[in-house]
């Protein structure tokens, strides 16, 4: 079996597996649920997920050791991961053959040569890793931004919001029917682009944008084996170019920080002497190190550098933190959390209440596509006995909590349950307090036991004479853990009656609202 | 096709290779190495768990003697000059080389006459004695509620301080460490005003009497309200409970409760001359309860009006019996 052969067989494995992974996140007992697969092992595989939170947060969370195995083989054998195994890549990879393979070969040829530009993505990594070095705030940790372009988390968030959510519309059944993403669209449009310009270029993302390849590139610069070329007999036919996935000049000088490994070259080359795979250097020259300058370099790390102050000058995580920003129970304070989180959106794929959504562009920019809780969306609020988002999260931003600590039961009694937040009730539109007629839904659904909303009671004279009993709620700050059920349920329907802020949760000490020993 | 560029390596030889697997096995080791030592090192969580100290901050006591001195008069700097003569001099509490701490009520931006801080001739007083019993260095600091620097220059404190050659110390964010008063409900884990504290040896605390809205009263006790920091504010659900901790957690070397003017209504901002009553009285005390349940009379109420005062008393941090003192008075009346 030819050696590409191979690599497509690994390629269409793991893209089967990386899609399989996505359709179960899910919580639940089937088989195509939950119920223990691996569902964040992409996630975990990614080097890029690990040396970004390793550098934010100086610590290694404890399913990122799975990136240290991928480091490993590339240090030995170069981007094997872009070309083997990305299920991102794989799809690029797709595209970018099925909108060449009818063009003319010397068009196709001429779209795989190397191009300066392909040295953009090493000034992106430089710009993303330098921005979650700098430490910032009150923790003094930085903001991570490489989720935004990570493969692997961007993949994940197309596949958790949209395309299965897609899929789900148009077959309307399955996980996703009814389960709605705020923002999706936008998370949409950047997956298509990026697919689509695979027509233009094929592995376009692979090898302009993505800065994992670029980090793996130059984690490859000495690895012991790769592609070689043999000049001296060469018929300068340039075949070995038509099916480059990486465009990296295999007749050399290879370049082998952008090369992926996919042994097209090897398959292509008519005489199959010139090409070969062995120890590096290749005789036919080669250059080791990543296209970009100097100088470059350095106004990419200066640019990222500049990236955590900029986000923390409009104060989102000091004075003026956004309330309206509901976090998942577990979720580290802000901070730590802006350090943790890269955006995979396993968290708001596996709420199996849909309240979970992700940060849209109308809150910082720092937090887009990060979870919170809108509890209008979804099907009821948060659950109060839900513990899956923390038992998602590859990075530590949720933490995985146990139902007793989410509860506040058994050793976690005298700390009563994580708080995400608390409601309000809004005088002026609920029924009871501002329109004389019986209501209490809120005060009924209030899982809380005893319920955090407890109930006033008159009698009130309406404007025809009658009298009518009147109960309206209150909410006990004390009780309440701001799981939005009331919100959800309020039968005032555009803007709800009680509403759930941010306030007095559990993860920020600061945001307290009540004495301490009350919360106790 | 571009030319080769310069850094293209040479053909692969044993040699080469065996440098290149090197290398990259130092990788392999490297990352081993990195990654145990990283992994984990930090749980989720970890930041935002503070670390706290004992909030307590203990001066005193100073050589035996009266334990509370009352001057009557209009002239706060010859009232103090009285009173502290009256219970042993200023050699009695601050002795060479004593690195002493002041701490004022500095909470608002409005000018001294208005009654709402400390008077700044007074501080003028009290360092300068401080000074001529031979303290090292005298610090003068407050957490105010307005913008600290404008508190401080507004109020004339900060220019008093300069002119008598003390130290003011302007508080910002790093000025405070989590703190947690043993066998409090209330100060756990909460962010207390620590750097201006090192090394100090005495703590003075200088306050004006004043109404409060929320507390009934505003004098020494309640002074100490400037030492938290973080969104304090929220111990108005619990004003008595503070203060009294707050007389737990602070035990001065003595405090003086300025009464010359004293703030009758519309506390503990005022605003207005109509607020203050001339009640021509200055009092010295080891003792801050008792102080402040003598403040209570010239505010024309008695201990009992005062929860904190009653609570605190309860407590054993101080008595509301301020006769059993047998306090000084001295007249200051030229």
């Amino acid at each position: 079996m030819r050696i590409s052969t191979t690599r497509r067989i690994a390629q269409a494995f793991f893209f089967a597996l990386f899609a399989w992974l996505c359709v179960a996140t899910a919580v639940g007992t089937r088989l195509w649920q939950w119920r223990g697969w691996p569902i964040s092992w992409f996630l975990q595989l990614d080097p890029l997920v690990a040396v970004g939170t390793a550098l934010a947060t100086r610590s290694l969370y404890t399913g990122l050791t799975w990136a240290l195995g991928v480091v490993v083989l590339t240090l030995l054998l170069g981007r094997v991961f872009c070309g083997w195994i990305c299920p991102f890549g794989t799809i690029h990879h797709f595209v970018g053959w099925l909108s060449q393979r009818a063009r003319p070969l010397k068009v196709r040829m001429a779209a795989n040569r190397y191009h300066p530009a392909q040295a953009l993505k090493y000034a992106l990594l430089a710009l993303l890793l330098a921005a979650a070095a700098v430490p910032v705030g009150r923790l003094s940790l930085a903001t991570l931004q490489t989720g935004l372009l990570d493969p692997i988390p961007l993949v994940s968030r197309s596949f958790n919001l949209v395309v299965l959510s897609m899929a789900d519309l148009l077959t309307g059944k399955g996980l996703g029917a009814g389960r709605f993403y705020s923002g999706a669209g936008l998370i949409g449009a950047l997956f298509l682009v990026f697919v689509l310009l695979n027509i233009v270029v094929p592995r376009f993302y692979c090898r302009f944008i993505c800065p994992l390849g670029a980090l793996l590139g130059v984690l490859g610069r000495y690895a012991p084996w790769g592609i070689g070329a043999r000049r001296s007999k060469c018929i300068d036919c340039g075949l070995c170019d038509l099916n480059c996935a990486g465009a990296c000049n295999p007749i050399g000088p290879v370049r082998h920080s952008d090369c992926l490994m996919c042994m097209n070259c090897l398959d292509d080359c008519p005489s199959g002497e010139p090409i070969g795979y062995g120890a590096r250097p290749s005789p036919g020259g080669e250059i080791a190190t990543p296209g970009i300058s100097r100088r470059d370099f350095m106004v990419s790390v200066a640019a990222g550098l500049a990236v955590a102050p900029l986000a923390r000058l409009g104060g989102s995580t000091a004075g003026d933190w956004q309330a309206g920003i509901i976090r998942p129970p577990g979720a580290v304070s802000e901070e730590e959390f802006l350090a943790r989180c890269i955006k995979c959106d396993e968290c708001i794929r596996v709420c199996p209440t849909n309240v979970l959504q992700p940060s849209g562009l109308s809150s910082d920019w720092e937090a887009l596509w990060t979870p919170r809780m809108n509890n209008r969306e979804g099907r009821s609020g948060c659950q109060a006995n839900c513990i899956a988002c923390g038992h998602a999260c590859p990075t530590g931003a949720i933490r995985p909590l146990t139902l007793d600590e989410r509860t506040g039961r058994g050793e976690f009694e005298a700390a009563g349950p994580i708080r995400v937040g608390l409601a309000y009730v809004d005088r002026g539109r609920c029924l009871p307090w501002a329109m004389e007629r019986p209501c209490i839904v809120c005060e009924e659904i209030c899982p809380v036991s005893p319920k955090a909303i407890h109930l006033d009671e008159v009698v009130q004279v309406t404007r025809d004479g009658a009298s009518v009993h009147l109960q309206r709620p209150v909410v006990d700050p004390a009780r309440c853990i701001g799981c939005g059920v009331c919100e959800h349920e309020c039968p005032m329907n555009g803007l709800r009656a009680i509403r759930v802020t941010a306030d007095n949760e559990s993860r920020e000490r600061s945001h307290a609202v009540l004495l301490r020993h009350e919360n106790e | 096709m571009n030319p080769p560029p310069p850094n293209i390596g040479p053909a692969a030889t044993r040699r080469e290779f065996l440098k290149r697997g090197l290398k990259a096995g130092a990788g392999v080791a490297a990352t081993a190495a990195l990654g145990a030592w990283l992994l984990n090192r930090h749980p989720p969580g970890d930041f935002s768990r503070v670390v706290s100290r004992d909030a307590r901050r203990y001066f005193g006591p100073s050589a035996p003697g009266p334990a509370m001195a009352i001057a009557t008069g209009r002239d706060r700097a010859a009232m103090l000059q009285r009173a502290l003569a009256a219970m042993g001099g200023m050699g009695r509490f601050i002795t060479g080389g004593d690195k002493v701490l002041v701490k004022v009520n500095a909470a608002f931006a409005t000018p001294a006459f208005l009654g709402a801080t400390t008077n700044p001739e007074l501080l003028t007083e009290i360092i300068r004695q401080c000074r001529a019993a031979g303290a090292a260095s005298v610090v003068v600091t407050d957490n105010p509620i307005n913008a600290p620097e404008s508190c401080f220059e507004l109020t004339g404190i900060g220019g008093a301080t300069r002119a008598a050659g003390a130290d003011l110390y302007v508080p910002g964010p790093g000025s405070f460490r989590s703190g947690t008063l043993p066998g409090g409900h209330l100060i756990r884990d909460w962010p207390v005003l620590d750097e201006p504290f090192s090394g100090i040896t005495k703590l003075i605390g200088v306050a004006p009497v004043k109404s409060h809205h929320r507390a009934g009263a505003s004098m020494t006790m309640k002074n100490w309200y400037g030492l938290l920091g973080g969104r304090r504010n929220q111990f108005h659900q619990d004003i008595d409970g503070i203060i009294v901790e707050l007389a737990a957690m602070v035990r001065p070397t003595f405090v003086v409760l300025d009464g010359t003017d004293s703030m009758m209504a519309n506390g503990p901002t005022g605003g207005s001359l109509a607020d203050l009553k001339a009640t021509s009285t200055l009092i010295v005390s080891t003792d801050p309860v008792a102080a402040d349940a003598f403040g209570a009379t010239l505010l024309e109420r008695s201990f009992r009006d005062i929860p904190y005062l009653v609570g605190a008393a309860k407590q054993g941090l101080g008595t509301v019996d301020y006769e059993s003192l047998h306090p000084v008075r001295v007249s200051a009346t030229s």
